[in-house]
Order: structure tokens, then sequence, then C-alpha cells
């Protein structure tokens, strides 16, 4: 195989993702006068999660009622059950108004209504403080606005279809990254003053999940790699409703929870009887309990044998005349129809799906981590959400967490130049050469990326244990032990293998993560739900930290930062 | 599953040298294009090379391909027991098999 020519790149601040929050560092950092590299393993701007988004972002703009962010505050820290990094938290609610307004300044189109933008309420929120653009176009909106915005922006050089495999650390401090163009096959070497990780999250390790396929916790495994701690990474949110039949072509699986709010649905089992009074909540049409107990409802009726043909329950619209469908979701019904799905005269069915995450790279109040330099956004970032996110925070958290780690990032780029050698790439030259020379008997790595999914769904999804925990753990290291053997497709240009054998090796780092840190927490709280530990313990209002040492995951328990500022 | 199986004919290699390769698929009602082609990477060969980000959800608009002769996004375009052809985009350079260089220059290394 013809060893493919290195590519080497310059700039300040290198920023890996080109989803809502890392577009959103690019702009902020170039605007502080600093050059940007913004870099996208699938096309810039169109992957990610931001794009996804079909709901609504929160933030206490006071147009609809008064608001304050410190009741933002409030409602954020009251979901994250103790545990939130409170000034992450303060910073994504007293931010979230100005990145709104100057998004609309962009051009994004806010549903408006008598002369101000229109605000909802979501669960969890005691105000009706979410914006959103209609008909279930908020992420695609947001994605389009910033898209614009970095091809305008001064500074910013983005790159498509190249992937990050490594960042390069010495003295304690990035460099810079080393990257594969996946067009050629070729390396990308990258010196960079400061590096913004802003790959998103890792709900792709479940099998059911609601992620695009950049979800593979790359963002974690180059942290972890580089020497940054993670936090939180027991805490995987689970959305109860995801579609899951008639098969749905062209929209988000997690659509049905604005019908729900705006519409009312029924929850029902394979039977068509109301279930989720036998586990706490209340029925009556409009189901309305938390997103924990729905879906634990929601299993343990499947698991009875009472679920849905397809392994969920029910979700109901056919008390509604299609009138009222109409006016609430306009054009969204006639997709519907498309896809086979009358309202009016059939329930589709639902399940609990992997859907976001709160835990992530460890940051400080700048969004830097304990390596100098290496800095965090998005999703990508743990610990504003505690052991819950609510609804409306994740685009927040996108915009809200790129301009400042855009701008903290600028700042940390504004030192001499650390200079640049061949060194730094070596680690991830020698790793790629070894794929490349390989004649492997093994299964393709996106197969085994299957069996993670499995593993994780099985036992470390919404309802854990310590069997089903430690089972999880011996699987990934055997499914780790197959690296060595896997088969990769020969051919350069375009190898999905070896792309898959990446995001694989990304993939079991992530989980393990999850795994060890839910072995750890032997209570419930918030999204980690433990079967043998079901009550929430005042012993473990803490957060647990973990890191790489010796080739293997520690992990250790740190008191939670508080902001210090208490509200009303 | 039904048991009913569908056919594939995909195009493999370069814009100028290559074939279509016939892959037949489990079928189920509603399964789009692209659950198929990569139903084909999971289960039949891993070296096919496609384009996608959002899966389903039509959001990312990335994983379009000629399909029996009409340029659609394979996550929406529809299968049925009948089959399809998939090829390339036909105004854009191809890369490898269904991936065109559908990038804005700018956004290109070199």
């Amino acid at each position: 195989m013809v060893a493919a020519a290195v590519t080497h790149l310059a700039t300040d601040v290198l920023v890996v993702g080109a989803g809502g929050a890392g577009m959103y560092a690019a702009v902020a950092a170039s605007r502080e006068g600093r050059s940007v590299l913004l870099l996208d393993k699938g096309l810039v701007g169109r992957g990610g999660a931001t794009i996804m988004a079909q709901m609504t972002v929160a933030a206490a703009i006071g147009q609809e009622e008064p608001d304050d962010w410190t009741l933002h505050l409030e409602d954020t820290l009251e979901a994250g059950r103790g545990i939130c990094h409170e000034p992450l938290s303060r910073m994504l609610c007293e931010r979230a108004p100005d990145r709104i307004l100057e998004m609309e300044r962009w051009g994004t189109r806010w549903a408006r209504e008598g002369g101000h933008i229109k605000q909802v309420t979501a669960p969890g929120h005691r105000r009706k403080r979410c914006c959103y653009v209609d008909f279930l176009s908020t992420g695609p909106a947001v994605a389009a606005t910033l898209r614009h915005q970095v091809a305008t922006a001064d500074r910013v050089r983005r790159v498509s279809n190249v992937a990050a495999i490594d960042l390069c650390v010495a003295d304690g401090r990035v460099r810079g990254a080393v990257a594969l163009d996946l067009s050629s096959g070729s390396l990308v070497t990258m010196a960079a003053r400061a590096v913004i990780l802003a790959a998103g999250g890792l709900t792709k390790i479940f099998r059911r999940n609601s992620a695009s396929t950049n979800m593979g916790g790359e963002a974690y495994w180059l942290a972890l790699e580089a020497g940054a701690e993670l936090v939180d990474m027991e805490f995987v949110q689970f959305f109860p409703i995801a579609h899951l039949a008639p098969r749905l072509v062209g929209m988000d699986p997690i659509m049905w929870d604005p019908f729900r709010y705006k519409l009312g649905g029924r929850l029902l089992n394979g039977r068509f009887e109301e279930f989720i009074h036998r586990y706490g909540g209340e029925d009556g049409g409009r189901y309305t309990a938390p997103r924990d107990l729905a879906s634990y409802a929601i299993l343990k009726e499947v698991e009875a044998g009472r679920g849905s043909p397809h392994g969920g329950v029910y979700l109901d619209f056919r008390h509604l005349p299609e009138a009222t469908l109409r006016t609430a979701f306009g054009p969204v019904i006639d997709r519907l129809l498309a896809n086979g799905i009358d309202l009016t005269r059939m329930p589709v069915e639902v399940a609990p799906t992997a859907h976001y995450h709160m835990g992530g790279i460890a940051v400080d109040e700048r969004l830097e981590t304990r390596v100098a330099g290496l800095f965090a956004a998005g999703e990508a970032v743990g610990g504003p959400g505690g052991a819950n996110r609510l609804s409306g925070n994740a685009i927040s958290e996108a915009m809200v967490f790129g301009e400042r780690a855009g701008h903290f990032a600028a700042e940390a780029a504004a030192g001499a130049d650390p200079g640049w050698t061949e060194v730094y790439a070596e680690r991830a030259r020698a790793a790629l050469a070894e794929l490349r020379a390989r004649k492997g008997s093994g299964r393709a790595p996106g197969v085994v990326q299957a069996d993670l999914q499995d593993v994780m769904w099985e036992h470390a999804g919404p309802f854990r244990s310590r069997e089903g925990l430690e089972r999880a753990l011996m699987c990934i290291h055997e499914l780790r032990h197959e690296l060595p053997d896997l088969t990769i497709a020969d051919g350069d240009v375009f190898n999905l293998d070896v792309q898959d054998w990446y995001e694989l090796k990304a993939m079991l780092r992530s989980a393990e993560a999850v795994v060890l840190s839910a072995l750890q927490r032997t209570e419930s709280r918030g999204a980690h739900q433990r079967l043998d530990a079901p009550q929430m313990s005042p012993a473990f209002e803490k957060n647990q930290l973990v890191s790489l040492a010796a080739g293997g995951l520690t992990s250790r328990w740190a008191s939670v930062v508080r902001s210090g500022v208490r509200t009303a | 599953m039904t048991g009913r199986v569908t056919t594939l004919r995909v195009w493999r290699g370069a814009a100028s040298e290559g074939n279509f390769a016939r892959y037949e698929v489990p079928f189920e009602e509603g399964m789009s294009v692209l659950d198929a082609l990569r139903w084909i990477r999971a289960h039949v060969d891993s070296s096919l090379a496609i384009r996608y980000s959002c899966i389903n959800a039509n959001a990312c608009h990335t994983c379009m391909a000629l399909v029996d002769g009409r340029v659609e996004y394979t996550c929406t375009a529809r299968l049925t027991p009948a089959g399809v052809t998939v090829a390339p985009l036909p105004k854009r350079p191809v890369i490898r098999d269904l991936v065109t260089d559908t990038m804005p220059a700018e956004e290109k290394l070199g």
C-alpha cells in the first residue's frame, strides 16, 4: 500500500466537530482575531446533534412572560439532583438569552407572536421560556444560521471529511492534533495553540439511540488519551417515548414529545390499557409522568409480556380530530401520512432510547480541561446538567459553551507560538500504519460496534444492577481484545472500515467509562437508576471523575463545585 | 421478519471503472434505501463506501444518490420488494462507490 502524503496545517484555534457548539466556537474565536481551523469527520454544519433537534431552546429572555436567568438556573439545578457543576449551569442560564438574540440578528426565525419571540413551557421549567422554529425545525434552522456565520467569518478555515484521531500534548500543554482525511486516506497534522473538543456525546454506544452516526464518544476518547478527565459518565439520558414502529423515515425519532405537550397523548400497553398509574404516574388522556418513571413503566410492561408488537408501547392520538392535529403540526401531518401513519386511525409504537449524555469532559469555569489549552464545548462538556438535563437546555449549551469556549481558547492562543515537531504525530502515525498493514482474520469493526451496542443496552441501559454492569465490563474487555485482529478492507480512499475502527476504539473507552462510573455509584439519582440500589443517597451527592492511567481507566470522587450564588 | 427479500444493484468502484454489484437484503415494510445499504455494510461487505450522518431524520442531507435514475435522499427513499438500482450522483466527481464529492471547494484539503 502506498503511503499517502501528509498535509500539515497550522492555526491559532483548532475546533474538532462542526455541529452547533463547534461552529459557534469558531465564530467566537474568529471575532477575537484568531485564525480557526474547523474540522468535521462528516460535512461541516451537517452532522452532530444540533441539526437533528426538532424541539425547543430554553433561555430566560422573558418575552412571553416575566422571567429571569436565576429562575432558569434554579430549575436547572433542581433537575440536576444536587450534583450540577454550578458555575457551568450558571454560565448556561445567564448567557443563553444573549445567544438567542444574537442568533435572531443572524437570521434565525424564532417563532413570533404579537411582536415578540414566542416561548412555551417544556417539562421542568416553571416559566414559558422555550423558543423554537416552526414546524419542528429548530435544529436545522440553528445549523443553517451558524453555517452561514462560519462561511462568512474571517480567518475560519473549514475542513470536511477529516476525523481527528489523536491530540498532541507536550509539557502538559496541547500542541495540535493528528487527523485522517477520509477522502484520500492520508494523515493531516495540525499545529494549534488551543484546541476545542466539540464532537458531541456518546449515545451511539447503545443499541437504541436517537443519535446521528457521529455520537460515538470520540471527544471523550480524545480527551482521555490527552490526559484530561471525564465527569459524571454514569448519567445517560434515556428518552422514554422515541418512535419505534411503523418504520418512519425523514423524522427525528424523538419527535413525539412536542405532540404530547401540545395535544396530549394516551400511553397504552400492548392490550390497549393505560398503565402509568400502576407505577405511580397519572394517566387520563394526557400522560405527564417524568422521563425516568415513564421509561421504567414502559420497560416493565414489555418485560411482563404486555408490550406492543415491536417491544414498546402505544402512543395514541386517535381521540383528536384531524383539524386539531393540523392546526398544531401543519405539514408534519402530511409527512406522517407519507409514511403511512394516519394518527386519526392508528396509534404508533414508542420505546425508550438513549438520547443525550449529561456526563462528559471535565472542565473549569473557562471550559478548559486540566490539559492547558484543551477546551470543550457543547454536549461533550460534563457537569452543567448534573444527573438529569432539562428539556430545552441542549441547544442553549451548544450556543453558550460554544461561544465561551471560542472566547477562552482565543485568549489562550494569544501567547507565543509553541512550535511543532513531527514527533508529536508519531503515535498516531504508527497506529495508522499498523492498521493499514494488517491482514486481520476477525470481524469488521462496524459489526463489533453492533455487539457493543447490544451489551450496553442490555446491561447498562435505563435500569442497571451490579450483576449486569459487571457483565457489561467483562464484555467490553472481551471486545477490546478483538481490536488487534479486526479485518480492515483494503484501500485508502473513503475506507469506512478505518473510520469504524477508530470509532469503535472511542466507543469502547466511552462505554467503559459509563459502566465503571455506574458500578461505583451504588444509588439511584436522576438518569442513573440502579435496581439494586433504588434510593438516592446523600452520601453520593458528589461527582465522579474518570481518567486514563497506565492504560486503564480509574475513577475518583470529588466534591460538587458550587457557584456560591444561591437564587431566590 | 416476513422472510421476504429485495435486491439492490449498487455501483461499486470509481467513476469510470466499476460495475453494479447485486445484493439480496431482507425486506421489511417501510425500510429505506439507506437501511439496506447499512445492512449490506454490516452483513455482506463493509468496504461499501456510503455517506450519511443523521441516518433517519432527513436533517443532514448528506446521503444523496441516484435511486432508479432519480436524485434522492437514500434515508427517505423507500424500498419495495421489487428492488432498486443505486448509483452515485451523476454531476459530481465520484470518490468511491456511492460517495461523491459534495463538499464546497473551500472545505477541501490541498
